[in-house]
């Protein structure tokens, strides 16, 4: 229509405006919005001295004190007990769910109805509000086997693969019924075993939402503070959101560069993985799942 | 049945089953004995029961195949998912907590432990400190030869000793302390009591030097069958009574008890104790406003800014949208630490720049805090309600807004009457889970304010940004910052629960979700 009128150039710049140019106008005040803490954090990473006062200047000096100063502290621990722990449970979570979302989706037993209802009612009540009782529970536990006891990281493992069930068989449950039955039956008509038809035919089909609730689950388990803090004790076995709200709660002015150069680096294997899978979480969390 | 001959075809997977089931039978039969000999029988039985069940669905093959499946992760859930809820409610009626950490047995002998002295013109003992570790022991040596013990560990006979001079000098196992050991951990070694037995009331072998041990024995005496602990000194005689604790005549208590039942006792102190009362209703009105305002905020904001970039014709789209998914890819627990610092009184970044020197107490006073919490949220929560609006928008069918505009209604009232319901409807599951989320958003929370600025009403650790999750946090003391309660904390958490339970029936109900998902 613009191009049959004859217009001048300021008209159609405001038409421009008015339908389009303003949509950028709060798309750049949107970003700035979004993105400021992000750039804050990474200056005051590279600030020098290392205070929250001294932060404010933005890149007012750019020095890599504070990262060179990670070393003397136990962030790297921190970092690879973080890094084990939502990684195994990563892995772990999406071995069982895939297994009982394929259960429930391609066998026909008794009891599978209420099962799923039970896992739906399950999924409302978020494991940290029983943390007393994991807390106590770990306490006798560790009485048994030391291993699985408090100050583990392998029984914080446990821990969180006990809520792999409950917080994503569904999603995975209405992906796996979305792959056609026929497959199945064609494989067993050419004499697979189901163990064979799961690991070779079906998984395969099934590898988006695989990503998805892995990655769910990692940045869940990576970020996760009440029941990492309770079970967690020792300074050597704690987790980032554990050392890290540490260093915050106490001396807040004094380690902020050391706590902005740790959360920088803490944060780049979420940011990466972020990336790489967009396409898939955009997707599975349109399908209705949530952050934790 | 078919699965037999599956197995016998597929030898490889067989094998690997084999070695899996195997793996996990040997690690469960060594928990067994542990527990056995820790006499931990509920551990024992969850293993047994849950040993039996591997076993039995992985090799008969009897209406087992789909549990084949669900099992693995069913054993995590049950124990660490399921029994904890249920171990939540039996907590919740006790009084578990400080002063009633111990069974009945335990309390006796930390009591007796506790009240010991040394026995009158007793026997001195050469005594040898050892170490084992970082763990100390004694050594003494007697008429009938060398004993080793440590805390943990009465006393036993140690034949293959070597005793030199009167002393022990070596002991297989342990190692002999230096004189340094002895002098840098002094405070220790005198704190140090070894059991002569299994028996408490026998007494124990304690030292004040480090080289010369003497026998104490408890000045308390317990009589089970009275349920009575005598003080031979004093002559005082406590009774247990059902509280959990040892009471004298004069109504003065033992400090060290043991967890008793005590009903519903936690919930009425929840809700009638004017510690608790007055701000548990307080931090329960802000929890569902928090939780509400949060998802109304965080949806008009995502909901607008998916409307924004809904033009087709617009450049740089994927560009903006990448950039606005910042705060959702970045962790939440720094976000909400960085927001912390960034909303400091005195330093703060929005204060000292923004502002210009201002001293906003931004996160000291109770409502601006409460404000800022919720612009954090904000700030948090956007960008995922933008993209659940995003794809909302895009699935919408293009000929109902056509059909509205050819009826004759402008864009305005298209919006309201049409897009808008649509829009709202499609994402309701949605905001049912983001406000069951937010309920129990404890890390925003916790990372930001640590639930304060603390109320001044109450000694109870509660602040006017507290929701549930992190009151219970506080009271239950596990981060040491209040004396301990379990059993209150417990009972807290069920109400939790029970909130949790009634907002989200209601709001299955309204979405249907149920239905169509089964």
């Amino acid at each position: 229509m613009a191009t049959t009128k004859p217009v001048t150039q300021t008209r159609r710049r405001s038409r421009w405006f008015a339908e389009l140019g303003w949509r950028h106008l709060v798309g750049v005040v949107a970003v700035a919005y979004a993105a400021f803490p992000i750039v804050y954090v990474m200056s005051a990473s590279v600030a020098e001295g290392g205070t929250l006062t001294g932060s404010n200047q933005l890149f007012g000096s750019v020095v890599f004190d504070n990262y060179a100063a990670l070393n003397a502290t136990k962030f790297w621990t921190w970092m690879g007990n973080t890094l084990v722990i939502a990684v195994v449970t990563a892995i772990g979570t999406v071995l069982m769910g895939a297994a009982a979302a394929y259960a429930f989706s391609r066998f026909r037993f008794s009891g599978r109805r209420a099962g799923l209802t039970t896992l739906l009612i399950i999924q409302m009540f978020p494991q940290m509000l029983a943390f007393v009782a994991l807390f106590l529970l770990l306490l006798n536990l560790g009485e048994v086997v030391p291993l699985l006891g408090l100050d583990s990281k392998l029984a914080l493992i446990c821990v969180y693969l006990g809520g792999a069930l409950g917080a994503n068989t569904f999603l995975m449950y209405g992906f796996f019924n979305s792959i056609p039955n026929e497959l199945d039956e064609a494989a067993k008509i050419d004499g697979a075993t189901h163990t064979q038809t799961y690991w070779t035919i079906i998984l395969p089909l099934v590898t988006p939402i695989l990503a998805v609730v892995g990655l769910l689950s990692f940045i869940t388990s990576f970020g996760e503070f009440i029941v990492a803090r309770v079970i967690l004790q020792s300074e050597d076995n704690w987790t980032l959101a554990v050392g890290l709200y540490g260093w915050v709660s106490s001396l807040l002015d004094a380690n902020w560069g050391l706590f902005a150069a740790g959360a920088v680096l803490a944060a780049l294997p979420v940011l990466v993985l972020f990336l790489v899978l967009q396409r898939y979480i955009v997707s599975g969390l349109t399908a209705g799942a949530v952050k934790g | 049945m078919a699965t037999i001959w599956n197995s016998r075809q597929f030898g490889l997977g067989f094998i690997v089953k084999l070695i899996l089931v195997g793996l996990v039978d040997a690690l469960g039969v060594f928990v067994i004995l542990a527990a056995w000999r820790a006499e931990s029988w509920w551990i024992l039985g969850f293993m047994v029961l849950a040993l039996a069940a591997i076993n039995y669905t992985y090799f008969t093959n009897r209406h087992t195949l789909p549990l084949k499946y669900i099992l693995p992760g069913l054993v995590f859930l049950l124990a660490f998912q399921v029994f904890v809820i249920f171990y939540t409610g039996y907590i919740a009626l006790t009084n578990y907590g400080d002063g009633h950490n111990l069974t009945k047995d335990q309390a006796v002998a930390s009591l007796l432990a506790q009240n010991e002295r040394r026995v009158e013109g007793s026997a001195a003992y050469p005594l040898t400190v050892l170490l084992r570790g970082d763990e100390l022991g004694f050594a003494i040596v007697d008429d009938s030869g060398v004993r080793v013990g440590t805390a943990d560990e009465p006393l036993q006979p140690a034949p293959d000793a070597v005793v030199a001079g009167g002393k022990v000098t070596e002991v297989p196992g342990f190692e002999v302390a230096t004189p340094q050991d002895v002098f840098s951990r002094q405070s220790e070694i005198v704190g140090l009591r070894v059991p002569l037995s299994d028996d408490p009331e026998e007494g124990s072998i304690r030292t004040q030097n480090g080289a010369t041990g003497f026998v104490f024995r408890s000045t308390f005496a317990y009589d089970e069958a009275a349920g009575t602990l005598t003080d031979s000194v004093t002559g005082t005689v406590y009774t247990a009574t059902d509280r959990g604790q040892f009471q004298a005549p004069d109504g003065t208590t033992l400090a060290t008890g043991w967890r008793v039942f005590v009903g519903t006792e936690n919930f009425t102190r929840a809700f009638t104790d004017t510690q608790y009362s007055g701000p548990f209703l307080r931090v329960l009105t802000w929890n569902l406003a928090f939780a509400l305002l949060s998802v109304v905020t965080t949806f008009l904001l995502g909901l607008v800014l998916a409307i924004v970039f809904n033009d087709e014709r617009q450049r740089g789209r994927k560009v903006y949208r990448t950039l606005l998914l910042l705060p959702y890819a970045f962790p939440a627990f720094l976000s909400a630490l960085i927001w912390s610092g960034l909303l400091n009184r005195r330093y703060g970044f929005i204060n000292q720049v923004l502002l210009g020197g201002a001293e906003i107490p931004w996160l000291t006073d109770p409502w601006l805090a409460r404000l800022s919490v919720l612009g954090v949220n904000l700030w948090l929560g956007f960008p995922y309600m933008f993209l659940i609006a995003t794809g909302a928008l895009q699935a919408l069918p293009r000929d109902i807004q056509e059909a509205a505009r050819v009826d004759g209604a402008g864009p305005l009232r298209t919006w309201w009457s049409v897009t808008g319901p649509l829009v709202l409807i499609a994402t309701a599951p949605v905001l049912i889970a983001s406000f069951a989320f937010n309920f129990n958003n404890f890390t925003l929370i916790y990372m930001l304010t640590e639930g304060g600025p603390r109320f001044a009403d109450t000694s109870a650790p509660i602040g006017a940004t507290d929701i549930l999750i992190s009151m219970v946090y506080s009271i239950s003391g596990v981060d040491g910052s209040a004396p301990k309660n379990y059993g209150l904390a417990s009972a807290l958490s069920i109400v939790i629960f029970a909130v949790v339970a009634i907002i989200s029936g209601l709001g299955f109900r309204q979405t249907r979700r149920l239905e169509e998902v089964l």
